[in-house]
């Protein structure tokens, strides 16, 4: 493993009661150039960790919000050589202002891994110190298809438990590495006015087998939310809300950006 | 250790954790009705009384004399309430839904069958109903849409993607996801996640459970050949089932080759497309070499799919069906010819399959027979074939 990106996603949560704040946005949405600009103004507003999407074709977990801009992203042209690109261009960035490396974690789907070859993909992303992976449509049953490869990079292929698990809960977390994603509310990621209130429960459950760190996302969006959600976990995950600013903004969204996840960082970290 | 619902490499459930319980939950209540003499008879009462079956198993004498060679018979899913087989599959979908107490069904559609089919079974059963359909398909077949809102669902037109039967699933999956302790989506193929490609296959099994018993009772002997269209490949599922264990029976399945197999206006999933992990399962998909799933093209949108169910995907594998092409044009002089000749306005999808039996008729004695699935009517299609011959006629 390459010592700079060395515990990248630990170092996330590592400080003793620090609440992560993780925003999300699709790479290439709605130029490679934004991303990387996008990136580092989140970097700059105190993300803890960045999810980037890789944009696919049928994105079925997630909002219509993100699919139009997978959709978007592809239309530019975008590809997963395309993703890592953008990942190397921001740590050359980050390098060269003396930036100590942010963690970064993907969000993608089987169908683009096992395309660019599972081997080359997890080697590419440990390069990079992309230190997890997220695939929605690859539920426990089914994470073999990548783990070793994952497991041979060092980059932590994420579980996810959803308020549907009931039973599932502790078998998952029994083998979660990197983070928990916990699903916050019924259904894919997106904006909704009620947020689940078994959490607290789910959290504890996971806490009786593991000390694995656990994520809150899908549905969150305001600042009231996120500090709810800090408070019964080591972190939030807001997926739509960025995504629906660059939908706004364009190629000029780094100024909304940068006050959203800096308000979203300091709602998380007063908890 | 491969996970549930393979057919060698094929299959699995690559969905997301929110529905793994909901499958788990639905593959258990459906093994404990399979086995339950009170619901195979409700489930037998309804496709008898109500759907219409058995289907007929008709000889096309006409057909036989004019191409020379093997008998040629026609599995008459046609003639079934809703004009298609799809009816077999929804009604026991939604008989299942009803006894695990959901009382909401949703489906997609691509042009329209599954979603009517749905929407029938839902009204007569006293169940919710909401139907997926891409906004194109919503135009070309606007008929359909008016006749499930007839039967009193409810037709969301999906406005993403490519705008058609991908989408449609796409949507109603998203649907699932946010809703689904009162819900159960009726997929309409064998596809998707297990356990959905055994309970559909299951269903449609009656169309080749029958139609052997017809063809022994006719001619003493198993037929030389099956032919059915595939998309998703339910009709044929349903077509080979029965057939896979008898190794003297070929088994052909025809896809929608559009435009053709060299262009990019094609659906054939076998002849062009490459493996990957898609709406829930692992099989052969069009698809970029990046696995963006590809635009596809037919003239017919019910095959108008980018994909296949994994268990054709793994008959594929071990050479015990074989899937052929059948572009636009062939499907449509098919649709012509058998109108003409045997006074059956068939669906532009099980013309695909007649097309390729007046290809290979031939290669057969007439002591040999073929059997054809007609999976569905023609009525839907009048405008669309008319149109691509030159005449200006919308419904």
């Amino acid at each position: 493993m390459n010592k700079e990106y060395e515990n990248n996603i630990g170092r996330a949560f590592q400080t003793l009661n620090h609440k992560a704040f993780i925003p999300f946005l699709t790479a290439g949405d709605p130029t490679p150039g934004c991303t990387v600009e996008y990136i580092l103004e989140m970097d700059r507003a105190g993300a803890d960790l960045i999810e980037i999407g890789i944009p696919f074709s049928d994105p079925t977990a997630e909002s219509v919000e993100i699919q139009d801009a997978n959709i978007r992203a592809l239309e530019g042209g975008i590809n997963t050589d395309g993703v890592f690109d953008i990942v190397r261009r921001v740590r050359v960035l980050a390098r060269e202002s003396g930036k100590a490396p942010v963690p970064l974690a993907f969000m993608t789907y089987a169908n683009p891994v096992l395309h660019y070859g599972c081997e080359p993909f997890f080697a590419r992303c440990e390069e990079l110190g992309v230190g997890a992976v997220i695939v929605p449509n690859l539920p426990y049953e089914e994470k073999q298809e990548l783990e070793g490869a994952a497991d041979a990079h060092h980059v932590a292929l994420i579980s996810m438990i959803a308020s549907t698990s009931r039973d599932r809960i502790q078998m998952i977390a029994r083998e979660a590495k990197g983070f928990i994603y916990v699903v916050s509310s019924t259904g894919v990621t997106g904006v909704r006015g009620g947020i689940d209130t078994s959490l607290e429960s789910i959290v504890k459950s996971i806490r009786e087998v593991t000390d694995v760190p656990c994520v809150v996302g899908f549905g969150i969006h305001t600042p009231d939310q996120a500090r709810q959600m800090a408070r019964i976990s080591d972190g939030v995950i807001v997926d739509s809300a960025i995504v629906k600013l660059i939908a706004r903004d364009g190629e000029q969204a780094a100024p909304a950006i940068y006050e959203y996840v800096k308000n979203m960082k300091a709602a998380v970290a007063s908890v | 250790m491969m996970s549930k619902g393979r057919y060698g490499i094929h299959g699995g459930q690559y969905v997301s954790e929110t529905l793994m319980n909901e499958l788990i939950r639905l593959e258990e209540c459906y093994e404990q009705y399979k086995k339950d003499p009170e619901f195979q008879r409700e489930l037998q009462t309804l496709l008898d009384e109500y759907a219409g079956r058995p289907s007929l198993l008709y000889y096309a004498e006409k057909m036989t004399r004019d191409l020379g060679g093997a008998k040629i018979y026609l599995k008459r899913e046609d003639l079934n309430h809703t004009g298609s087989h799809k009816i077999n599959n929804v009604l026991g979908q939604a008989l299942l839904a009803k006894k695990m107490g959901k009382t909401r069904i949703i489906a997609e559609t691509g042009a329209g069958q599954h979603g009517v089919a749905t929407a029938t079974a839902a009204a007569l059963l006293g169940m919710e109903c909401e139907i997926f359909m891409g906004e194109e398909d919503t135009v070309r077949q606007a008929l359909n849409v008016y006749r499930m809102e007839l039967l009193g669902a409810k037709v969301h037109p999906v406005t993403s993607g490519t705008c058609t039967l991908k989408d449609a699933v796409n949507a109603c999956m998203r649907e699932w996801n946010g809703r689904v302790e009162d819900t159960l989506y009726v997929l309409g193929s064998v596809m998707g996640p297990h356990p959905f490609p055994m309970i559909v296959r299951d269903f449609q099994s009656v169309i080749s459970r029958e139609a052997r018993a017809q063809i022994l009772e006719k001619e003493g002997r198993l037929p030389a050949a099956v032919v059915a269209c595939v998309g998703g490949g339910s009709n044929s599922m349903g077509m080979f089932y029965n057939f896979i264990g008898d190794k003297e029976v070929e088994l052909i399945g025809c896809e929608a080759a559009g435009k053709g197999v060299d262009t990019a206006l094609t659906a054939a999933t076998i002849a062009t497309g490459s493996l990957g992990i898609f709406h829930g399962m692992k099989s052969y998909f069009c698809q970029d070499e990046y696995g963006q799933i590809a635009p596809v093209y037919s003239i017919s949108a019910g095959l108008d799919y980018p994909g296949i169910g994994p268990e054709h995907a793994h008959l594929h594998d071990i050479g015990r069906a074989r899937y052929v092409p059948v572009t636009d044009d062939e499907a449509v002089d098919a649709f012509e010819y058998i109108a003409r000749t045997e006074g059956i306005i068939c669906a532009v999808e099980s013309a695909h399959a007649v097309a390729h039996v007046r290809k290979i008729a031939d290669n057969y004695r007439p002591d040999q027979s073929i059997i054809v699935c007609l999976s569905g009517r023609g009525d839907k299609d009048v405008a669309a074939i008319a149109r691509y011959r030159g005449v200006d006629i919308h419904e």
